[in-house]
């Protein structure tokens, strides 16, 4: 699911059932903030990018509010775990994995990602 | 007539007479030593309410109710199955039968009797004391009749320059009045202070516009035509044209009760007791506070005394348990509570102890005045201080010690001398600190070591200590970091898991040091493992805050989207714009003061036709539009800002609304023009980040409209200017704000407040209001006032060069996105699809408006921390 990009001129791509889906130009996500990006079935995505470039993709909706806006928190780590918290409520996800920590019994998709 | 005799058998009664500041005390020193389980216990208070904190009775003026000012918690009553008869004096005590009357006709009779009858104010004989206008200054209904008279009064007069009569005449003064002090003594708290202190306290108490008149009499109080006073005669035979007079000529201990009865009261009055508080003519009758003549021959007409006398009295109550106090004297310190000025005297002020030395520093152009006496073995005995009473709380301590210093570097100002004046760690264990509560150095460090108490709250909440007069707890609050650090207990103060830095100590390094980096100074200064991480969501935006508030000095952008600032905002601030719960965003735009004219409500209301926004007057005097998409915001603010608007920063921690009255431009009873200063205000500040949301209203007259008194800053109109109040908070935890000072300038007045809110951006913590601030940062108001008023740190010209900045430096951001293609960009639902709206945002039709049509969840909606934005951090 992460991988070090050296250059910008790469698009990040996501690995779906049918195959790899080009989501942006990798120099379009501002490093340590998400996007969110849409998918041809119309589910959502939130994408993002560390300050050392890597990327991440879990789903975008928020499943304590409902609402699809987890492109839209800020991110951090904790315990070497990259995460990003909801701006609704502040929960937060761990970014590789998908999983809530704080809340075990909840999760979202994660989304196996690539700068190609 | 009802008539309670003891069932044989039934528990004995204890009846307490008066429920004051002492005999509240007194009460719950019962149930400390668990009497209210084993007596019944009785109270008869004569006022029409239960105990309140009289020293703190001349804040009603500056804003305290008197609910405020109760010290009566109702459940710690009926807790104890305690009979309190509010409204209902004693009248007679019958020794013999052992009963007392109440005046509804109530007898009781008692096993142990407790006179706590206080005092009452000494009027001078003179002609016509008691006409219309004559007032006394002892309890709330004394302040309320002064109160309502004086809206119709110009002038006033204090009869008596003590303590007491300086803060009556603060009063007056506050309420409008011109006011006189007419005190007999050649000097002002003549009791108090000596010649040199009562001259440099004259230039004060004249600086502040108050007329003094000493060493003369009051003659005759004249009165007008329908009898009401209308001036006085002096003994000098000059004439004072006043319409009101204030008599504070000292006080009388309340004994009648006791002559009535035949216990014993010495020659000038008082309830003759002995170190047990038991009276000397009855063993089973006590007296205490004012109202009592201590063994040591003395009156003592404060509260601390009291106080001890209480806990003594109990203890005697208790004797079986084998718990024996003493009260053989007391300290007679004291500190004014005016505003404005800084006045205290400690132990032997006057030097009267043989043999002994002053050390004096004197400084009449700043009006300093400072006195310590010594004995010969360089004990520190007393002292006075005018002008600077800041060592107060340590010299106090201190008093009966020899200090480890010399006594010259205790007076000098700061800088003077390398000693570099005295910590409180200097002092001895069996030191009073507190000496409203006696509570001692050692008592305050057994709060934090064996009682786990880790904050100032706590170790009041644990001791007492400083919940009386407060002037203790700056002493309090660095004993209790001293004894924290000492015992090891591992306090983190960190602002989160990646710094350990409080929020203050990385606004010192990011000034000092010219940091403009989030990403710089995380890696310079975070913890170890944090360097080079990528933070959290605790101190990205807390940082961005600081860059954001120095921005203008350390040379960063103010544009908070610019570059790596973009990445470290809240997502409202990311948006410039405030996210609701299905994921669309709120648009509030600046209507400074509330004012706006009926054009642009007109474009509000089109652009919210236009793009079906649902629109509600917010509770901060401004109109907010809901349900815009991201992608719909830089449209709406192209228009917003084509109209003139500004954005409102209500996603901001940052300057919100500065709310109005109509003052007097149009209404009947305003003073000044608080619709123009609210806006001037709003102008000012307006796009300032700071540690939490700032908030403020003008009020056009003392009616506060606006509500200023719960606002961050305050402001109410006088017939003289402009009262700034600050640290008011609503919300969760709802706080008053307290006076920080009257009748200003407009000049003024925006000067101070530049300075209070610099001062708050650079010592608060991280989503610390206000109030919460104001209530932590050791000294409080008092330490506040100092520094903003009377630069004691001698950084207000900092303060107002950084303010000036940001006035200087502000520019609307709403009006530099829309003009800014790069970051237009990013307003958009998906990143791959700019032009499509997010499905999941979708509304339903309510009351002629939308509302948001939520999807329905597998999970509950359960905030993960951080409910309230200012709650701890995780
Ligand atoms: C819109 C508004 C309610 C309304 O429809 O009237 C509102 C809405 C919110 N308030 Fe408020 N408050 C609004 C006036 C107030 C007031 C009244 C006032 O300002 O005079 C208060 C009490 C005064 C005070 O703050 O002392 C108020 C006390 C709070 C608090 C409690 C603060 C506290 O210190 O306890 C919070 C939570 C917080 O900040 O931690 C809060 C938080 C919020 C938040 C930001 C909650 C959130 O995170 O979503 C709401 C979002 C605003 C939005 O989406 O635009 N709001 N809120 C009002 C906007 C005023 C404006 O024009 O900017
Ligand atoms: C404006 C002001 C400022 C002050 N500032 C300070 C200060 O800074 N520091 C300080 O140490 N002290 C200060 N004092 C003094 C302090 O308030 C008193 O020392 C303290 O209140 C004494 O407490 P007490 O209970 O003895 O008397 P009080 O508080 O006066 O209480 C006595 C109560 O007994 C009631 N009573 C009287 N007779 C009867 C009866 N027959 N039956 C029933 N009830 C009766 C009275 O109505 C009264 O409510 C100040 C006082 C005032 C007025
Ligand atoms: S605060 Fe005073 S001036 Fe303002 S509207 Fe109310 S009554 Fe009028
Ligand atoms: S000295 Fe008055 S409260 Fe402590």
């Amino acid at each position: 699911m992460t991988l070090a990009v050296e250059t910008t001129t790469l698009k990040a791509q996501l690995r779906l059932a049918e195959g790899w889906f080009t989501a942006c130009d990798v120099h379009a996500l501002l490093p340590g903030r998400g996007a969110a990006v849409l998918l041809p079935d119309g589910r959502q995505v939130a994408l993002f990018r560390d300050r050392a470039g890597r990327l991440y993709a879990i789903d975008n909706r928020d499943p304590f509010t409902g609402a699809a806006v987890l492109s839209r928190g800020l991110t951090g780590t904790h315990e070497g775990r990259p995460y990003v918290a909801s701006p609704l409520l502040k929960q937060r996800f761990d970014l590789a994995s998908g999983e809530c920590l704080d809340d075990e019994t909840v999760r979202v998709t994660a989304y196996e990602v690539r700068a190609a | 007539m009802t008539s309670h005799t003891r069932a044989p058998g039934a528990a004995p009664t204890i009846v307490l007479v008066g429920h004051g500041m002492v005999g509240q005390r007194f009460l719950e020193a019962l149930a400390e030593r668990g009497l209210t389980a084993t007596h019944r216990v009785v109270v008869l208070c004569e006022e029409p309410r239960p105990a309140y904190d009289r020293v703190a009775l001349t804040s009603y003026f500056s804003g305290r109710t008197a609910e405020d000012l109760s010290m009566t918690d109702m459940e710690f009553i009926d807790a104890h199955g305690i009979e309190l008869y509010v409204g209902d004096p004693a009248d007679v005590v019958d020794r013999a039968a052992k009963t007392v009357t109440a005046r509804s006709g109530r007898v009781f009779a008692y096993d142990t009797l407790v006179l706590a009858t206080g005092s009452y104010p000494f009027v001078p004989p003179v002609p016509n004391k008691d006409a219309d206008g004559c007032f006394v200054y002892r309890t709330i209904d004394d302040l309320l009749a002064i109160e309502e008279y004086a809206k119709g009064a110009r002038t006033g007069a204090v009869v008596g320059g003590g303590l007491l009569g300086l803060e009556a005449a603060g009063a007056l003064k506050g309420l409008g009045l011109d006011t006189h002090i007419v005190e007999f003594a050649p000097r002002l708290m003549p009791v108090q202070v000596d010649d040199g202190g009562g001259a440099a306290l004259l230039r004060t108490i004249e600086g502040m516009g108050l007329s003094v008149h000493t060493g003369v009499g009051t003659q005759e109080i004249v009165t007008g035509a329908a009898g009401a006073v209308s001036g006085m005669t002096l003994s000098d035979g000059s004439e004072l044209g006043v319409d009101m007079v204030v008599f504070s000529a000292g006080v009388r201990p309340r004994d009648q009760l006791a002559r009535d009865c035949g216990l014993a009261v010495g020659e000038r009055g008082g309830i003759s007791v002995d170190e047990r508080c038991r009276t000397v003519t009855d063993p089973h009758v006590f007296a205490i506070g004012e109202c009592a003549l201590a063994a040591d021959g003395r009156v003592y007409g404060l509260v601390a005394p009291g106080y001890e006398q209480a806990e003594t009295a109990a203890a005697a109550i208790a004797a079986d348990e084998g718990e024996q106090l003493a009260f053989t004297g007391a300290d007679l310190s004291t500190k004014l509570k005016l505003l404005g000025v800084d006045v205290a005297s400690f132990g032997d002020a006057h030097g009267t102890t043989e043999g002994c030395l002053d050390v004096v520093y004197a400084d009449s152009r700043a009006g300093l005045y400072k006195k310590l006496v010594v004995g010969r073995d360089g004990t520190l005995l007393g002292g006075v201080l005018v002008g600077d009473a800041e060592a107060y709380g340590t010299l106090r301590a201190l008093t009966g010690s020899v200090p480890p210093v010399s006594p010259e570097s205790l007076v000098l100002p700061a800088g003077a001398d390398s000693g570099d004046g005295l910590g409180p760690a200097a002092l001895p264990d069996e030191a009073v600190v507190c000496s409203c509560n006696n509570v001692t150095k050692g008592a305050i460090r057994g709060a934090v070591t064996e009682h786990r108490c880790t904050t100032v709250p706590e170790v009041k909440k644990c001791t007492k200590a400083g919940t009386t007069c407060g002037s203790c707890v700056k002493v309090l609050g660095q004993l209790v970091d001293a004894e924290l650090e000492a015992s090891g207990v591992e306090v983190d103060k960190g602002l989160c898991g990646c710094f350990a830095q409080t929020r203050e100590e990385l606004y010192e390094i990011v000034l000092s040091l010219r940091i403009t980096s989030y990403q710089d100074l995380l890696d310079r200064y975070g913890r170890e493992g944090a360097r080079g991480g990528e933070g959290c969501e605790t101190c990205k935006p807390a940082v961005a805050s600081v860059i954001a508030s120095l921005a203008p000095v350390i040379g960063a952008s103010g544009y908070v989207l610019d570059g790596e600032q973009a990445a470290l905002q809240d997502t409202n601030d990311h948006h410039l714009a405030n996210l609701q719960k299905n994921g669309s965003y709120s648009v509030v735009p600046r209507i400074p003061g509330g004012e706006i004219a009926p054009e642009k409500l007109i474009v509000i209301g089109e652009i919210a036709r236009d793009f079906g926004l649902y629109t509600k007057i917010t509770g901060g005097q401004r109109i907010d539009m809901f349900g815009a998409r991201a992608e719909q915001l830089p449209l709406i603010w192209a228009r917003l800002v084509d109209a003139g608007f500004e954005s409102g920063h209500a996603y901001g921690k940052a300057l919100r609304t500065v709310k109005s009255c109509v003052g007097s431009t149009w209404c009947r009873y305003g003073v000044q023009d608080s619709v123009r200063m609210a806006i001037d205000l709003e102008l000012r500040y307006r796009g300032l980040r700071s540690p939490h949301k700032l908030k403020s209203a003008v009020s056009g007259c003392a009616r506060e409209c606006a509500e200023a008194q719960s606002k961050d800053f305050g402001v109410i109109a006088t017939a003289n200017g402009w009262n700034l109040y600050v640290g008011g908070n609503g919300g969760a935890t709802p706080r008053h704000a307290d006076l920080l000072a009257q009748d200003l300038s407009d000049a003024e007045l925006v000067r101070l407040i530049d300075r209070f809110l610099m001062f708050y951006i650079r010592t608060a913590d991280r989503l610390e209001r206000t109030s919460v601030w104001l209530e932590r940062i050791p000294g409080g108001l008092d330490h506040v006032r100092d520094v903003v008023v009377h630069d004691s740190l001698g950084i207000c010209d900092e303060l107002e060069a950084l303010m000036r900045a940001h006035v200087a430096g502000y520019r609307d951001e709403w009006a530099e996105t829309v003009n800014d293609p790069e970051k237009l960009t990013r307003f958009v639902s998906f990143v791959n699809a700019p032009d499509t709206p997010d499905p999941v945002v979708a509304f339903v039709p309510e009351r002629d408006q939308i509302k948001p049509d939520l999807p329905l969840l597998a999970i509950g909606r359960r905030p993960a921390a951080d409910v309230l934005e200012g709650s701890t951090p995780r």
